[in-house]
């Protein structure tokens, strides 16, 4: 169970300390598929970011099963069973797609098994597993071997922010089977932030925010039918087709 | 297996030295010539391949035949004696049609106050249709205060439809480096050099290449990838001529750390309409994303880092 108690976090700005997060609660529970929504800018990567241990909050306390985890640092945070999915994945030059699955697994992985993880979010695995992650690999390829990475961790809790940012629309379908997969198999819980409409669709909760601040938290069936038509839920295609969000 | 001991002029310091120049850990298939502080420590021939010391001065002639296939000559060069300064010729003589493996590196253990010192002038003369693999590796070890100093220079002469492909690393240890490789290619000739390099401390390491594509469809590839960590210096001058119908590319592409210095010089000179010639070059700082990625999987920052630079460098 992750905790978020009371959680401010500002940055300076023109000398001035401008607050992005202000004194925000919230609780994912055990075994939770939580989508959080809300306009752009709302603050919602940097409370992903507070959750993985980038950012520090200026105020308030994040626990994580029990443990304060405030002051702890990003790595200990992942070996606690907290993992985050990039919204823009970083390349390595000369960096293995197995490499980087291994990392993950924290084992030497067979690359059978590692390509299991790849299998898993739709990519060919014998064409990609010796693959560099560098400039050759195309944002949509990347973004899904972050999520595989995601996967070869398997903790008790998966933080992805915007999945379907830089995806095309067949891969974004894919993706959606991906994280219902998730939902389905595993024992942690899945938070993602999204403005999909699809993603929305399958949580079972789902928090809005606007302006640093909850604005709406509840299940599925009470929150997304007073979202759908604002771009807090997005259907697919206007991703694509309206420039949308 | 045969056993670990193999040479009977080498001493344990310089079997490991071999070891990491030239994955020697026992006597190789195929000729070799090993030098160890200055002296001739063991060689073999083989059928195709001969070996043969120079009268005039220091340094031997490799002599492989036409048509020979999928041999191999390691000539390592190994020194643990501490002041030792030395400076050789090999020269390479690589008949037609031939495609061999050729493995030779410099491994310098200096625990001494002296410097260690070892040069070398390796020419090569590789002929019509031949294929040839050039693997060389340069290592330093010891903590004593003497620099363990290297100064390599190779020059190629590519006969037409030649390939060349040498690999050239450097990773620590080596306290000053200034490596010149020249290349001249013939006709359909083509030409690849990977360099790694590794430097530390207050090292300083200076690489030049000028590739000279004289023939019509000579190709040439420079790609070098580079690491200088703490106080050391890296310089990296390509030069690429194209004078005639041809391809040249080079990169250079580099991480620097801490308080190092780095310099790229790429220049490409086309002397010809139907010469293409590419130059990159690149010099950053490991992205502090990249490490955050990693520390995201559980990795300490630290190991984050050595994890970026091994790959890099691989």
């Amino acid at each position: 169970m992750l905790t978020l108690e009371n959680v401010s976090f500002g940055v300076q700005e023109d000398r001035k300390e401008k607050e992005i997060i202000h004194d925000l609660t919230l609780t994912i529970d055990d075994h939770k598929f939580v989508v959080i929504t809300g306009p752009n800018g709302g603050g919602k990567s940097t409370l992903a970011r507070l959750i993985a241990g980038i950012e520090r909050p200026t105020q308030g306390r994040i626990a994580f099963d029990g443990t304060d985890i405030t002051d702890k640092s990003i790595t200990e945070r992942a070996n606690l069973g907290i993992s985050y999915a990039f919204q823009q994945p970083v390349r390595f030059k000369g960096v293995q797609v197995l490499d980087l699955i291994r990392l993950a697994a924290k084992k030497k992985l067979a690359a059978a098994d590692a390509c299991v993880y790849l299998s898993e979010v739709g990519l060919c695995a014998k064409d990609y597993i010796n693959r560099e992650i560098n400039a050759s690999l195309s944002g949509g390829e990347l973004k899904r071997i972050e999520i595989a990475t995601v996967l070869a961790r398997g903790t008790k809790l998966s933080v992805f922010d915007e999945p379907e940012a830089g995806i095309d629309l067949w891969s974004f379908q894919n993706l959606i089977a991906v994280f219902e997969r998730m939902r389905d198999r595993t024992d942690g819980s899945i938070l993602i932030i999204s403005h999909q409409e699809r993603i929305l669709n399958i949580a079972d909760e789902i928090v809005v925010i606007a302006d640093g601040r909850i604005t709406a938290q509840g299940p599925k069936e009470d929150i997304l039918p007073g979202l759908l038509g604002t771009a807090s839920a997005v259907d697919a295609c206007s991703k694509f087709y309206k420039g949308g969000q | 297996m045969a056993g670990s001991v193999t040479f009977a002029n080498v001493d344990s310091i310089q079997m490991q030295l071999l070891e990491e120049v030239a994955g020697l850990h026992q006597v190789p298939a195929g000729a070799y010539n090993i030098r160890a502080n200055g002296q001739m420590a063991a060689r073999a021939a083989s059928a195709n391949i001969e070996i043969i010391s120079k009268e005039d001065k220091t340094g031997i002639d490799i002599r492989i035949k036409p048509g020979t296939k999928n041999e191999s000559v390691h000539i390592p060069v190994v020194l643990s004696q501490s002041g030792l300064t030395e400076m050789v010729y090999n020269d390479f003589y690589i008949g037609d049609d031939a495609d061999v493996v050729i493995v030779a590196g410099c491994g310098i253990h200096n625990g001494g106050d002296g410097d260690s010192r070892h040069d070398g002038l390796h020419r090569f003369f590789v002929g019509k249709n031949s294929k040839v693999k050039y693997v060389e590796k340069h290592y330093g070890s010891g903590d004593g205060r003497g620099k363990r100093i290297m100064d390599p220079q190779t020059q190629v002469t590519m006969e037409e439809n030649s390939y060349m492909e040498m690999e050239m690393v450097q990773i620590k240890g080596v306290d000053s480096t200034r490596r010149s490789t020249k290349a001249d290619l013939a006709a359909g000739a083509k030409l690849i050099i990977r360099e790694r390099l590794l430097t530390h401390g207050t090292q300083f390491a200076e690489s030049s290449f000028v590739v000279n594509l004289n023939g019509e469809d000579s190709s040439a590839n420079v790609i070098s990838r580079s690491v200088a960590k703490e106080d050391s210096t890296q310089i990296f001058n390509a030069e690429i001529n194209g004078n005639a119908k041809c391809a040249g590319h080079s990169e250079c592409d580099a991480i620097i750390m801490d308080n190092a210095k780095i310099s790229a010089i790429p220049k490409i000179t086309a002397n010809n309409t139907d010469a293409a010639l590419i130059h990159e070059a690149a010099i950053g700082k490991i992205a502090g994303e990249q490490i955050v990625k990693l520390m995201t999987l559980g990795l300490t920052e630290e190991e984050a880092e050595a994890q970026i630079v091994n790959g890099f460098l691989k």
